[in-house]
């Protein structure tokens, strides 16, 4: 499992990656990737929506299943990765590069673990 | 009594036996005695010769007319000997669904063959594998254009109010308001269609032709309708698209219709075919079974059930519509039908549906006091004003085992198809004359 | 095999119409640009295309189809030629009532006659399919509340065990959904079901035998804990075939009631329909049934709307040569075939079960109904092997594998449903063919992911397709 040091992650299975303290990248970790198996299609937000730390945002697909993705952080979508929309394989592929949207306007964030520790939470999970 | 069990009760006794039982009300003898039931009022079982009397009978209470000029959502038109065969073939008519890729690719490829012919009709790129008619494939439509900000539904008052009840039965589930537009001279009225376009509008219903069987003015609407920001279902007749511009061409999001006409008999209503076509931009709304074509491990072509993520069995209360099945005998009916006629067969229907409507309506506007309710063009159907009550020209018709017109407000709703013969509407005429001239 | 696009010659055209006997239509408006790209085929290559598509096809008729929840009995031959009579196929929907006299006899005899079986008091045959019906039923509550200005009742129970369409119906009709725990017989968890119901719930779904293949035994508990609550009981028909003729959903509680003809009364399935799913209900909720009604009146019969009604789900009176199918089957088993159908099936799932039983886990024994519930969860772990190649393997053995993954709360599920139209000899064949696959998982476990291997194709990739969707046939450009 891939678990790169200059994330932050959430126990759902996203990382953040702040870019100033109000704007951050988000996506869904290898950890979650391997376990959702081969993604079809990802339902992104619209630029303007609001996003709450510790709801529901988005959801991917993979043929039979969806799966709901939780914002790890409360702030307003700026962009989203249009890409994954043509390849959500890009999620599978490298999902630490195929971010899924950017947020601004960031004021709260829910409890974010660092690398270490979210892989100790993984392991737990696992059993 | 009739029965269909293959087990005699010795080898029933036999299999008890093994399971260690009595008999089988063992099996049932968990279930609280206060829910069962001791013996049903039913009749008593009949033999195979006895049921077929009986339905025989039931049938022969019915009229089957010699000359049908009533259409207003049912068709009468010709279907071929081999249409029927295909249908019959107990292999299509035993399956369900195939979930099972391996032992269905007849199955799933005759799907993705009506797929590509109702996007070939209607112009528009995705096809689903089929709804159950064409009335609750407008409201599975209206479900696909909601929006959060935008949930109300116009509906054209010239759309089949079959169609029109059917979309507002769902919106009462839903809770999106609905509002009908009015008409003009039996047209969707563009002022007010404009004027009613509101920013919460999620959608438009227009049909094409009408119910009035008018053509109505769809790329003007069109244009309304996407200046709004709203979407626009356009519902068709599949044989007046062997003629017609598409409802791509005239600028629907969402085509939706009643695929009857394409060899379905009239039988009372049902089973018919509902069938929706939406452009790409639309696809992952679509509702329903969709089968889409991959390959095998080996590289060899094959089709599945595709898109599923969208669906009841995934998705569950999350889903956009529950639908679960699909009418697929229904469509492979179409689809042969299609492919018997191909495009010039589809094309002469089309062109003689119309030519026969044309001369009908010339030859009954003959007789003094009847006269086309509406402004042409039609296709094939229209509404005639008469001097005599509608009651009193379908009862003289009736005696003749003729199925007039449908009335409506105004006068008679009448529909000619390619099963008119010249000698039959100069029949049913030469009865209209004698009511209406006394 | 190839597409009937690739079959297409140009030219080439099946001989059907005489020439128009009337002058060409005149007219100025839009045409089409172009003509659709239809196949032109003559009847041979047309006939010979359908019949191969025909071969590459699984129905009852071609072997064993034991999928759960689905009821895939024989469709007997005379229900076919009942629904083929001109004096059925041959009436226009609208035509004046005075002339379908017929056609509304089998509507209203049907009604009669399901109401029996259902315990219910009116029945609407519009509705065509079964998820159709749940959609309809939950709008009659939903008026039901409505017109007692109770409109505070939004939520609608399921029990996570449920099919997918029952939280889906429920969302159409505009409820919310509170899903309900299964206890650790796979029945309602009473406790959960208490804690759950309030003055917001409108209504419960259930199947019952459920979802399980087991019936529930604290049903009528259960109906009043939601009636206690102001609610409204729906049975999903989906499982009578167990217990017709034996348990009535009326006598259990319920108010509502959708059936599937195309499963419990041996309407074919026709590859996903058209099918049937009437929705019965108890006479206080009659005002609010689609329209129109076919009722008798005096000597003869008429269609009614009534006010309250919710208008309509579809267009016309429903599948009406379904319910001529219908009407067939049931004028044919009578008041003793029915229970004795629901007899035999609950017997042929037993005697399956216990012919694999010590082969292969059930997620439940005791109780067990027209349809069992296999796991393998604990193979899976030991060889490696899955619900999904289980399946599989099934298929070159000319079996149509039970349903998979479903229900939910089984892991690794395989659900058997023999029906009561297999006989004994058809049963065991399958337990052998069961025993041999599952000794294959443990001698050769690659062989068997690797399966199915005689079959026209191999498993084929759903995630290519569901990635770049190709849902229709790309003509080469020329």
């Amino acid at each position: 499992m891939n678990t790169p040091n200059d994330l932050k992650y959430a126990k759902s299975h996203e990382w953040v990656r702040f870019l100033d303290d109000t704007t951050a990248l988000i996506g869904i970790t290898d950890f979650a990737q391997n376990a959702l198996g081969d993604l079809v299609f990802i339902n992104l937000p619209e630029v303007g929506d609001q996003v709450v730390s510790g709801e529901v945002f988005t959801d991917v697909e993979s043929v039979k299943a969806v799966s709901d993705i939780y914002s790890p952080v409360t702030g307003e979508i700026a962009e989203i990765n249009e890409e994954l929309l043509d390849q959500p394989a890009l999620i599978n592929e490298d999902p630490y590069a195929a971010w899924m949207v950017r947020v601004t306007n960031i004021t709260d964030t829910e409890e974010l673990l660092d690398a270490s520790a979210y892989e100790a939470a993984c392991a737990e999970e696992e059993g | 009594m009739g029965s269909y069990l293959p087990n005699s009760p010795d080898e029933r006794r036999k299999m008890l036996e093994t399971l260690g039982i009595s008999s089988e009300d063992a099996l049932f003898a968990h279930i609280p005695a206060a829910v069962k039931v001791d013996a049903l009022n039913l009749p008593k079982g009949l033999s195979e010769l006895a049921v077929r009397r009986h339905m025989e009978a039931l049938a022969g209470k019915n009229q089957v007319f010699r000359s049908i000029f009533r259409g207003a959502g049912a068709y009468w038109h010709y279907i071929p000997a081999i249409v029927k065969s295909v249908a019959a073939k107990e292999e299509f008519l035993t399956a369900y669904t195939p979930y099972q890729a391996e032992i269905s690719q007849g199955i799933l490829q005759s799907i993705f063959e009506y797929q590509t012919m109702i996007c070939e009709l209607t112009g528009m790129d995705v096809s689903n594998a089929s709804v159950y008619d064409g009335a609750s494939a407008a409201a599975e439509a209206t479900a696909m254009c909601r929006e959060r900000k935008r949930q109300k539904i116009l509906i054209s008052g010239a759309v089949d109010p079959q169609t029109a009840e059917t979309v507002h039965t769902y919106s009462f589930g839903s809770g999106a308001p609905v509002e009908t537009v009015p008409l003009r001279d039996g047209r969707t009225d563009p002022d007010a269609l404009c004027a009613a376009l509101t920013p919460e509008v999620s959608c438009v219903l227009l049909q094409q032709p009408n119910f009035f069987g008018l053509l109505e003015d769809v790329p003007a609407l069109a244009q309304a309708v996407h200046a709004a920001g709203a979407k626009l279902i356009v519902s068709v007749n599949p044989i007046s698209l062997g003629l017609l511009a598409t409802p791509a061409e005239q600028g629907a999001d969402i085509a939706v219709g009643d695929g009857q006409p394409l060899g379905l008999p009239l039988a009372f209503g049902g089973p018919y075919l509902g069938f929706i076509a939406c452009t790409k931009a639309l696809m992952r709304r679509m509702p329903g079974r969709i089968v889409g074509e991959t390959t095998d491990a080996d590289g060899k072509r094959a089709f599945v059930l595709t898109l599923q993520a969208r669906e009841q069995h995934i998705r569950r209360e999350k889903a956009s519509s529950n639908l679960c099945s699909n009418q697929a005998l229904c469509a492979l009916t179409a689809a042969a039908y299609l492919a018997a006629m191909g495009p010039g067969g589809l094309h002469e229907i089309a062109g003689q549906c119309a030519a026969k409507a044309q001369y009908a309506a010339a030859r009954l506007c003959e007789i003094d006091g009847v006269s086309l309710a509406y402004q042409p063009p039609f296709f094939h159907e229209f509404v005639t004003r008469l001097p005599a009550t509608p009651n009193a020209v379908l009862a003289a018709l009736e005696d003749e085992n003729i199925l007039g017109g449908l009335p409506v407000e105004g006068g008679i709703l009448w529909c000619v198809t390619e099963m008119c013969t010249k000698e039959q509407i100069d029949e049913m005429v030469r009865i209209v004359r004698e009511v209406c001239v006394v | 095999m190839k597409l009937i696009f690739e079959r297409s010659r140009p030219g080439a055209r099946c001989e059907l119409l005489p020439p128009c006997d009337v002058p060409a239509a005149e007219w100025t408006i839009p045409l089409r640009a172009t003509p659709p790209r239809l196949p032109e085929l003559s009847e041979i290559d047309l006939s010979r295309h359908y019949t191969a598509l025909a071969k590459e096809a699984h129905g009852v008729n071609d072997g064993f189809y034991p999928l759960g929840s689905c009821t895939m009995k024989y469709n007997p031959r005379i229900n076919e030629e009942m629904a083929a009579l001109p004096g059925f196929t041959g009436l226009h929907p609208l035509q004046p009532i005075e002339t379908v006299q017929g056609a509304l006899e089998v509507l209203s005899t049907a009604e009669e006659l399901f109401c029996e079986i259902t315990g219910m008091d009116a029945m609407s045959f519009q509705p065509a399919a079964g998820a159709h019906g749940e959609f309809t039923g939950l709008l009659l509550m939903k008026a039901y509340h409505d017109s007692r200005q109770d409109t505070a009742r939004t939520k609608i129970l399921v029990p996570d065990a449920a099919h997918g369409t029952n939280p889906a119906s429920a969302a159409m009709a505009g409820y919310t959904v509170v899903s309900i725990p299964s206890n650790e017989k796979g029945c309602v968890n009473l406790d959960a079901l208490r804690a759950a119901v309030g003055p917001d719930t409108a209504g419960l779904m259930l199947t019952n035998p459920n979802t399980v293949g087991l019936f529930d035994e604290n049903i009528l508990e259960i109906t009043q804990i939601i009636h206690d609550a102001g609610g409204l009981c729906y049975y999903d028909g989906a499982n009578l075939n167990a217990v017709m003729g034996i348990v009535r959903p009326g006598d259990m509680g319920f108010d509502v009631v959708h059936l599937n003809l195309h499963k419990t009364f041996s309407t074919p399935h026709g590859c996903g329909g058209p099918g049937a799913g009437p929705v019965g209900c108890r006479e206080f909720l009659a005002p609010f049934l689609p329209v129109d009604q076919a009722v008798r009146q005096g000597d003869g019969f008429t269609l009614e709307q009534s006010m309250a009604s919710i208008g309509r789900v579809k267009a016309f009176y429903g599948n009406f040569l379904v319910v001529v199918r219908a009407l067939t089957y049931l004028l044919t088993l009578g008041r003793e075939g029915i229970p004795e159908a629901a007899k035999n099936a609950v017997l042929n799932a037993n005697y399956l079960m216990h012919l694999l039983k010590d082969r292969y886990q059930m997620a439940f024994t005791e109780g067990v109904m027209h349809e069992f519930v296999i796991t393998l969860e604990e193979e899976k772990k030991q060889s490696g092997i899955s619900a999904m190649d289980v399946a599989k393997a099934m298929l070159d053995y000319g079996i149509h594998p039970p349903t998979m993954y479903f229900p939910l709360i089984v892991h690794e599920a395989l659900m058997v449903e023999p029906t009561e139209t297999e006989s004994r000899e058809t049963l065991e064949e399958a337990a052998q063919i069961l025993h041999e696959i599952i000794d294959r998982a443990h001698n050769e476990p690659e062989a068997l992911h690797q399966s199915p291997k005689r079959t026209c194709i191999g498993r084929p990739d759903e995630v290519a397709a569901a990635r770049q969707p190709r849902l229709r046939y790309l003509f080469p450009l020329n």
